[in-house]
Parts: structure tokens; C-alpha cells; sequence
């Protein structure tokens, strides 16, 4: 048992690389921001 | 970069890059991982002995080594996928409805309204095409987005009505699902056009930059008074109308309101939807300036602990850029490609000129066509195509690369010339509010998995909520 370090959330990442891909997500600039990009403000369309 | 440290007070947070994992750690686990790399324990317990008790450091090397046994930490990088085919499809178009506006605000990048060259309006005909070419490029995509921008669209409210109405009949049609986006000063909202909008399930973007006296300073009619009263106005009336859901009220600050945390506060008396961005410029009086910094570096901290403390007391808000989906965020492909300027996303102009995004617009070398000849600078599309995050020298081993896929394509440019040189401060601003935005999740998720309310804010891609009836 862990005692200094709590896991908030699993390897994620890797796991889409064979799964992703499928471009149905918005475009990461396109709405509340229109000056920079940040892609994690999103989730997954198929998530 | 394999690992990168943050906290926020006493509050630890380790991210790993490669994973995506996050960890809470206590002070001394984020001591070490300053010295320990994965590789090095020997050296590692050797540093901390005597600062603290042996036995300690052996048990917190043992917990750090466990992480790495199931790939939580330290995770090596792993190449990068071919998801670049040589042919693009659009998900995105900006319709560029008004080159006209009736603020001046004094950091518009549109050059208050007419982007650098004439005031114009887009005509149906225009409009029309422009979806045809949206639909057309979206090929068997099924999400399509099209945002109505400006200048200020409503200055051209019957060519908004026109162009919403055609792209519903043409959603029937395709059977595609066609978002809708309308980003507004405010000032010209009325209660014939809300409905409208909320009939047609237009997502509002309201530009609103805080309290009276930073909004009425930026952002002034023509005749130089400020706006704040109109637009606020314009903004209770869409958001009362649409039950306080499917709008942002958007903000930019400046050099002269770096202590942007008030104007948020100011904000939420008319909404609890937040973004708040900084401002871009190249040797503007209001551009951000370097001795800013520090300033904005313990702003973006003021305002996390704001958020938290709301939050867990039940009155929280949305900050856009405090939002992090940790564990259902995009794939590997979408954080590469990032925003999809000038292969997925284009602007068109009033006049029908194609551009790689909004702000490109009246970058005269950047036009990529037209909707009468389509897209002819098809180099161009490929360049933008493969300028991935990757591809950049600053951001391939930087921490926040599957966070911010490479930054701001224009910002880029506008700074450096040249959309592979990120904009440093833009960078530095960018990863300051991921590190809070991670932080600012972790805790949350740490209180549900004790058992306490869901606090975390609901990631919805912006997709407009149609109200239950009762």
C-alpha cells in the first residue's frame, strides 16, 4: 500500500495510439478560446 | 522530459509525460524526483540522507520503483504514429460573417473589425458556399463545426439567419451533426435573435472581460464609450433565455489588468461559464510584458485556489482552461495534431478568400484560395499538415507537448515569422495553467475516490445542452 503517493489516473496515453485517430472531436481552438491551443480540454468522442 | 513536478502550495503533483499518468505525492517524493531520474537510486538515497530518515527515503524509493514496474513513471517515449494521411478532412470552418464592427476594442486582431483591409459583410451567396465547402471537405466525417465570427456577426444578423437556417436543412439532408457557434460582443442581442439562436442550438461565445472598468477600457464603441453596460445586458438575456447553459463568456487580459483573477470574479455575476485568455501582440502598450511575468505566475495560482475553494463549497465555475480531462482525454493523434489550422480548420473571408484559421486572416501570404477556385496553395495544407508538436525543436521534449499540441500556429507567426518557433511567453503562460489545471483535477479526483461529491468540472466539448422538460 502506497503510503506517499496516491494514482489519480492510469497510463492513458498508449493505449489510443491503436484506437485513435478517428477525427471526431472539435477543433481545440474553435470555440472558448480563438487565441492559443490546448487539446486537454477535451475528451474523447468515443470515450 | 520524462517526468515534470508541480504544486500549488502543500499540495504535490507529479505528471507522468509518457503515460499520462498523475500522481498526489507528499513534499519528500517531490524532493527526490528532483534528484531521481529513474535511473540513479544509489545517488538519490545518498543525496537525502540526513535530510531525511533513512528508512523513509528507502520506503518512498520503493514506492517510486513500484510506479515504474507498471509503467506509471518514467515511462520511455514511444514513436510517434503515422496518422498523417496526405489527404486531409475539414471538422472545422470559420465564416468570417461581418469584416465590421461596432466596438473598437483596442486589441482586436482584426484590426477592430475589418482585419487590416476594407469593412465588409458576407452575402448569402458567400455563406452558402462556404457550407457546401465545409460539408464537401468533412467528407465521411460525421461532427462538423462552423463558427459565425467577425468582426461582429450581428452587425449582419440576416445573413446569420440565412446561413443557420440553410445548415440545419443542409444537417437533414447529409445526416450530419453540424455544431454551431456564434461568438458575439454582446451589444446587439435582443430577444427576437436569442430565440432564434436558442431555436437553432447556437453555442454563444460573449466576449466579456471582466469587471466595468477593465471591459469599458478594452473594449469601447465606435464613438469611445465603453461597452460594458450593452453587452452585459445582451449576455443575461442569452443566458437566462438558455437556463445558464451552452454559452462562454470569454475574456482577454493585458498588461493592464494582470491581476485578472478580480475580472474573473467580476464575471461570474453574469455567468459561471469562464474563459479568460491572454492577450497576443508584437509592441502594443497593453502586450504583456516580461517583468509581468512573475505577476501572472502567482495570478494563475490566486485563481486555482479561488476555483478550489469554490468548487468544494458548491459554488464552483467553469475556467475553460482549468478543464483536463485526465483520463478521457484525447487520443495520441488528436495531441499531435492540435488545433488543425490550415488542414482541418480554415477561415473564409466575406469575400470568400480561404485562410488557414481566424487569425491568419489578412496574412496576405497565408491565403490558400478561394471558395471559387478552392484551395490552391495545397503545399501549404501539407505544411501545416505535418508541423505536428513533434516537428517543433521547443516542444519536442517539453513536458506539456500532449497537452498543448505545439501551441498557436498564428501566435507563432506572428511573433517569430514562423509556425515552427512556438511563442515563448505564450508557452510559458500555457503550461503555468496546465500545471494548475492538473493539480486543480487531481485534488478533485482525490476527493471523489474518498468518497466525497463529484466536484470535477463536466467536460463537454462544448456541445449544446438541449434542456429536459419537467
Amino acid at each position: 500500500m502506497a503510503k506517499r503517493i496516491k494514482t489519480v489516473n492510469k497510463e492513458m496515453l498508449k493505449k489510443t495510439l491503436r484506437t485513435g485517430g478517428c477525427g471526431e472531436c472539435p477543433a481545440s481552438c474553435q470555440s472558448a478560446c480563438k487565441t492559443s491551443c490546448t487539446v486537454g480540454n477535451q475528451v474523447c468522442e468515443k470515450a | 522530459m520524462l517526468i515534470h513536478r508541480m504544486h500549488l502550495d502543500d499540495n504535490y503533483v507529479v505528471l507522468d509525460v509518457n503515460s499520462g499518468a498523475v500522481h498526489i505525492i507528499d513534499k519528500m517524493i517531490y524532493d527526490m524526483l528532483g534528484i531521481y531520474d529513474g535511473t540513479n537510486k544509489t545517488e538519490t538515497l545518498q543525496h537525502f540522507t540526513g535530510e531525511y530518515a533513512a528508512a523513509d527515503v528507502e520506503e518512498a524509493m520503493e514506492e517510486l520503483e513500484d510506479l515504474q514496474k507498471q509503467g506509471l513513471l518514467f515511462s520511455p517515449e514511444f514513436p510517434v504514429p503515422d496518422t498523417f494521411s496526405d489527404e486531409p478532412i475539414l471538422k472545422s470552418l470559420c465564416l468570417h460573417i461581418a469584416h465590421d464592427c461596432n466596438l473598437r476594442c483596442k486589441y482586436c486582431f482584426a484590426d477592430t473589425g475589418d482585419f487590416g483591409g476594407h469593412r465588409a459583410l458576407m452575402s448569402n451567396e458567400i455563406a452558402e458556399q462556404a457550407v457546401e465547402f465545409a460539408i464537401k471537405g468533412s467528407k465521411q466525417r460525421h461532427n462538423l463545426e462552423l463558427d459565425l465570427f467577425g468582426g461582429e456577426p450581428l452587425v449582419n444578423w440576416p445573413v446569420v439567419e440565412h446561413v443557420v437556417n440553410y445548415v440545419r436543412r443542409r444537417e437533414q439532408e447529409t445526416g450530419k451533426n453540424i455544431k454551431l457557434t456564434l461568438t458575439t460582443n454582446g451589444t446587439l442581442l435582443n430577444d427576437a435573435n436569442v430565440k432564434f439562436l436558442n431555436d437553432n442550438r447556437v453555442m454563444l461565445v460573449l466576449s466579456l472581460d471582466g469587471s466595468k472598468a477593465t471591459h469599458d477600457n478594452m473594449r469601447p464603441f465606435a464613438g469611445g464609450k465603453g461597452s460594458y453596460d450593452k453587452a452585459v445586458a445582451g449576455f443575461r438575456k442569452a443566458i437566462d433565455s438558455r437556463h445558464g447553459k451552452n454559452y462562454y463568456l470569454r475574456g482577454t487580459y493585458t498588461h493592464y489588468n494582470l491581476h485578472f483573477t478580480d475580472d474573473v470574479l467580476s464575471m461570474l455575476e453574469v455567468g459561471r461559464e469562464i474563459s479568460m485568455e491572454p492577450v497576443v501582440g508584437t509592441t502594443e502598450p497593453y502586450v504583456l510584458k516580461e517583468e509581468d511575468w512573475p505577476i501572472l505566475d502567482k495570478e494563475y495560482e490566486k485563481l486555482a485556489r479561488v476555483y478550489l475553494e469554490k468548487r468544494r463549497k458548491g459554488e464552483g465555475f467553469d475556467f475553460f482552461h482549468f478543464n483536463v480531462a485526465l483520463d478521457n482525454g484525447p487520443c495520441v493523434a488528436k495531441r499531435l495534431a492540435g488545433c488543425g489550422a490550415g488542414h482541418e480548420y480554415f477561415a473564409i473571408t466575406p469575400e470568400g478568400d480561404i485562410y488557414p484559421c481566424h487569425q491568419f486572416v489578412g496574412r496576405e501570404k497565408y491565403k490558400m484560395g478561394t471558395l471559387a477556385t478552392g484551395i490552391v496553395k495545397k503545399d501549404m495544407v501539407q505544411y501545416f499538415r505535418h508541423m505536428h508538436v513533434m516537428k517543433k525543436d521547443a516542444c519536442r521534449t517539453c513536458w506539456a507537448r500532449f497537452f498543448c499540441s505545439g501551441g498557436c500556429h498564428a501566435n507563432a507567426d506572428l511573433v517569430n515569422g514562423d509556425i515552427a518557433k512556438p511563442y515563448e511567453y505564450g508557452c510559458k503562460i500555457q503550461k503555468k495553467r496546465l500545471e494548475m489545471a492538473i493539480i486543480l483535477e487531481a485534488l478533485l479526483t482525490e476527493d471523489v475516490n474518498e468518497g466525497k461529491k463529484d466536484l470535477r468540472p463536466a467536460i463537454d466539448n462544448f456541445k449544446f445542452q438541449v434542456k429536459k422538460e419537467q
